[in-house]
């Protein structure tokens, strides 16, 4: 099978959808770049981190929409767009720009179905990058899957690796319902096996990465590749872990992880937003209702601290959880009472 | 009101300095970034010097600015430590945020800085907020929200720019016109191709002017801080102004064409227009401006070593500032 990187999977997975579908289109800031400019080039970027590249040539700009700098007007459209009949993939660049839109995905797209009782469809797409460790500051690294997560409506996306990320996004697309897709910029240039044709990985449904007998470890998006270091490595001490990806927050898969807890008795979740009201705070009272008397030691949470993302690069460091603490957790929840 | 021909020898001399500064700050960090040392990404500001400098040299510390993604100039020209910027910059613990922002996020309240920002059209909202705060003062303080040509199609400068008319404030809003807004032209992105009139749309004076003119910017904002402070509201001044680099260090710039900085280089470079103007005028010679040239490369040779040899922030650092009190 073709190894791929994430973002060229993202790629594939957007031009064969539009492929397929001639109702989906793609809007955003700079997705194709050049219009306007002195060279002539049409294609002058192909998105920010290079996920639309190609496109424009392909499906032309009336399928191929760049903007202006308008986010608001970006997300509202993109949810017209979907009332109206079309399937919307909007792209908001870095996932801190959601600050700037939040009305559209909060109060109008996240709320139709409901509000209008079951009246309507916005099968509406919103890409965008998020995460910290490339030390781009406060403004630019924030994993906002949680604060997605807690909006009723919204399906929540977050890949860890090539093969979900081309199946989960070829599945938001057909998708019904609004999904916010985050992808993780630390990991576009992340390589995996992908078949070449169109497939999709359903939402709701978690992948066990790594299969044992000792302690549950959950992770999201890039703790996953993080979580393998770790539990890898304590695989030659013969400390066995089940690794789960729930690959979508919202729905999420919460009884692979209970079963497994179930099993296990030890659970370790590690997730990149912020620890007050995140998704290990999210999965750690679930487990608590469901699974509290097979629980041997109390659940353990590997998160950043409760401050923003910090710019230099000894601060971020510090910030991001890394395989090092989540090696430190696991060990944590196996020590003997 | 003073008009730039009633600047002495000493405020010119000032507006060269910072001018040469910011364009020797930025064309050195431009060295430095492709080496890999710097973290994060920058946005340079060569090209545009005249525009900061020419609006903050009507400027004191209690004047108010809120700056951009590109904002280093605007830092230098309102009075911001270099040393500290570069620290910054590099991500030390003695930088200006002490390493918490970086590039885009300088700020110094005690200059009236009020912080670079790395959200488009998150600035002028503050700044109007500012210009409140100076009409309740009424010493005659203003506030000024820079943003570019991109920045002017975000919502939130729209709503910004129909607040500042109707509450009839200090706010003075300062269009960088560079001619991109990232990978994508300002004719493409701005429906109408005109910003100053669509300010003017807002019911504010609005006027244009050549950003690589110092005299033009200074005057045009000579004027919008004599209408601010007799009480005639807000101001729209729109510099047509380029950039010498790209959108951020990396840029491959494949929507520019090839000769196009290099043109520009040439006839919109403002040092240059500035030291012919002196020649003109007779105001200062070459070798005073050689010598301030000589001054500002050894001032940014100290401050980038010492911001390589800058402690970078401990761990501890990392909870400080999030709260005063928690
Ligand atoms: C809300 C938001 N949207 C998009 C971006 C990404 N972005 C950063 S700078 C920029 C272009 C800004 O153009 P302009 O206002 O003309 O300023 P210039 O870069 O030309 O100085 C964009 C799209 C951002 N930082 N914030
Ligand atoms: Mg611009």
């Amino acid at each position: 099978m073709p190894q791929m990187t994430m973002r060229d999977a993202l790629n594939q997975a957007l031009h064969q959808e539009m492929e397929r579908d001639e109702r989906v289109i793609v809007l955003g800031e700079d997705v194709s770049g050049g219009a306007g400019g002195t060279s002539g080039e049409r294609e002058a970027s192909g998105g920010i981190f290079g996920v639309t590249k190609g496109l424009l040539p392909r499906f032309g700009a009336d399928r191929v929409i760049d903007t202006p700098i308008s986010e608001s007007a970006i997300v509202g459209a993109a949810g017209g767009a979907a009332l109206a009949g079309l399937r919307p993939v909007a792209e908001l660049m870095f996932a801190d720009f959601v600050g700037v839109c939040m009305d559209q995905i909060y109060n109008q797209i996240a709320k139709f179905r409901y509000m209008f009782g079951g009246r309507s469809t916005c099968p509406v797409v919103i890409r965008m990058a998020m995460g910290a460790g490339m030390n781009m500051g406060p403004q630019h690294s924030q994993s906002i899957y949680a604060m997605m997560t807690a909006v009723p409506g919204l399906k929540v996306v977050v890949p860890s690796n090539a093969y979900d990320a081309k199946g989960l996004l070829i599945q938001a697309i057909r998708d019904d319902d609004p999904v916010i897709f985050l992808e993780h910029k630390a990991l576009y240039p992340r390589k995996g096996e992908v078949p070449a044709n169109p497939y999709t990985v359903p939402f709701g449904e978690a992948n066990l990465v790594r299969e044992g007998e000792h302690v549950t470890v959950v992770a999201i998006a890039r703790m996953v590749p993080f979580a393998e270091r770790a539990v890898d490595s304590l695989a030659k001490e013969g400390i066995t872990c089940d690794l789960i990806d729930p690959r979508t927050t919202s729905p999420l898969d919460i009884d692979t992880i209970v079963e497994s807890v179930e099993g296990t008795g030890r659970l370790v979740i590690v997730d990149e937003s912020p620890p007050r009201c995140s998704l290990a705070a999210d999965i750690a009272a679930s487990v608590a209702e469901r699974a509290f008397k097979h629980l041997k030691r109390p659940i353990v949470r590997v998160t950043p601290p409760h401050t923003p993302v910090p710019f230099a690069p000894a601060l971020e460091r510090a910030y991001v959880p890394g395989p090092p603490r989540i090696e430190a957790a696991i060990r944590t929840v196996l020590k003997e009472t | 009101m003073i008009d730039s021909t009633g600047l002495g020898r000493e405020r010119l001399l000032r507006a060269y300095r910072n001018m040469r500064l910011i364009r020797d700050f930025e064309e050195r960090l431009h060295v430095e970034i492709a080496t890999g040392e710097i973290p994060g990404f920058t946005h340079l500001y060569a090209g545009q010097e005249a525009v900061a400098v020419g609006i903050c040299e009507q400027l004191g510390d209690a004047d108010y600015i809120v700056s951009t993604h590109r904002g280093h100039g605007h830092c230098i020209a309102k009075g911001c430590d270099p040393g500290g910027m570069m620290k910054e910059i590099y991500g030390r613990r003695d930088g200006l945020c002490h390493g918490k922002g970086g590039s885009m996020h300088i700020a110094d309240m005690a200059k009236g800085m009020l912080g670079a920002n790395a959200i488009v059209g998150g600035g002028p909202p503050l700044a109007v907020g500012a210009a409140i705060a100076c009409k309740r003062r009424g010493a005659g303080n203003v506030s000024v929200a820079f943003g570019g040509d991109g920045s002017a199609n975000q919502g939130t400068v729209f709503e910004a720019m129909n607040m500042a008319v109707v509450l009839q404030v200090p706010a003075i809003f300062v269009f960088e016109n560079n001619g991109y807004s990232e990978h994508t032209g300002a004719d493409y992105a701005v429906g109408s191709k005109d910003l100053t009139g669509r300010a003017r749309g807002f019911g504010m004076a609005a006027e244009c002017v050549d950003g690589a003119d110092f005299h033009s910017v200074y005057d045009a904002m000579g004027r919008a801080v004599a209408r601010a402070r007799a009480g005639g509201g807000p101001t729209s001044i729109e510099a047509k102004i380029t950039r010498f680099y790209g959108h951020f260090e990396g840029d491959p710039q494949k929507y520019r064409a090839q000769d196009e900085v290099a043109t520009l280089r040439e006839s919109m470079d403002c040092l240059k227009r500035f030291r012919a103007r002196m020649r003109t005028d007779g105001k200062l010679g070459d070798p005073e401006l050689d010598a301030i040239d000589a001054e500002s490369l050894a001032l940014v040779d100290r401050i980038v070593a010492e911001a390589k040899a800058a402690p970078p922030p401990s761990e501890a650092d990392l909870y400080t500032d999030v709260y005063i009190d928690y």
